[in-house]
């Protein structure tokens, strides 16, 4: 699934909206996501997961292929978490009664960049 | 942030009223859900990608008891930020 097969389904669910509108506030979601994060703001989404923005030191790599040393710079990586209900939902596993999620027991997914 | 939070933004900036708003911001999470349950990889450009890794079981153990067990395979989310997010979250960097 794209950006725009999302937009689409939003019209779609919508009808009193046009695609463009569709178009409009799907890109208004992440820019605005876009935007707490590149002021450092986690963002949580309860049933979704979380979003945050990690600093990371400057360190010494090494380009892989030919072995030379590189520096890498200090940098901010934004992190995701995944809540506890759509972690079961990707598992396949069902909720139990009553659900709720609190997103406390979730896992990290880190990406380390580069 | 929260989800109160973007809808608020959007309210703000695209001027529909705050119940279509809510109803919209609520539909594009649920829509997301339901398409990474059914482990389909999501691509949001400009964003990033929400991908499903299978993981095969594998040995683990209890860190309390020592004791070994098995973690079962599963299927799990993970986000991959796009060049676009990393650069708006480092401004002022080269390259």
């Amino acid at each position: 699934m794209t950006k725009r097969d999302l937009i689409e389904e939003v019209a779609q669910q919508y009808p009193r909206f046009s695609r463009r509108e569709a178009e409009v506030m799907v890109n208004a979601v992440f820019d605005s996501m876009t935007e707490a994060l590149a002021k450092g703001e986690r963002i949580e989404i309860r049933g979704f997961g979380s979003f945050m923005v990690k600093q990371r030191t400057a360190r010494e790599g090494r380009n892989p292929r030919t072995g030379a040393i590189v520096s890498v710079a200090a940098k901010r990586v934004p992190l995701f978490k995944v809540g506890k209900e759509l972690r079961l939902r990707v598992d396949g596993q069902t909720l139990p009664d009553g659900f709720l999620d609190d997103d406390d027991e979730t896992e990290v997914a880190e990406e380390h960049g580069e | 942030m929260t989800k109160a939070d973007i809808v608020e933004n959007i309210y703000e900036k695209v001027g529909f009223s705050k119940k279509e708003a809510t109803d919209v911001v609520e539909s594009i999470f649920e829509l997301l859900k339901g398409h990474l349950q059914q482990g389909e990889k999501v691509k949001i450009s400009g964003f990033g990608n929400f991908i499903i890794n299978a993981k095969r079981p594998r040995k683990g153990r209890n860190p309390q008891t020592g004791e070994e067990i098995i973690i079962s395979g599963r299927r799990v989310l993970s986000f991959k930020p796009s060049p676009v997010l990393k650069k708006s979250i480092n401004p002022g960097e080269l390259s």
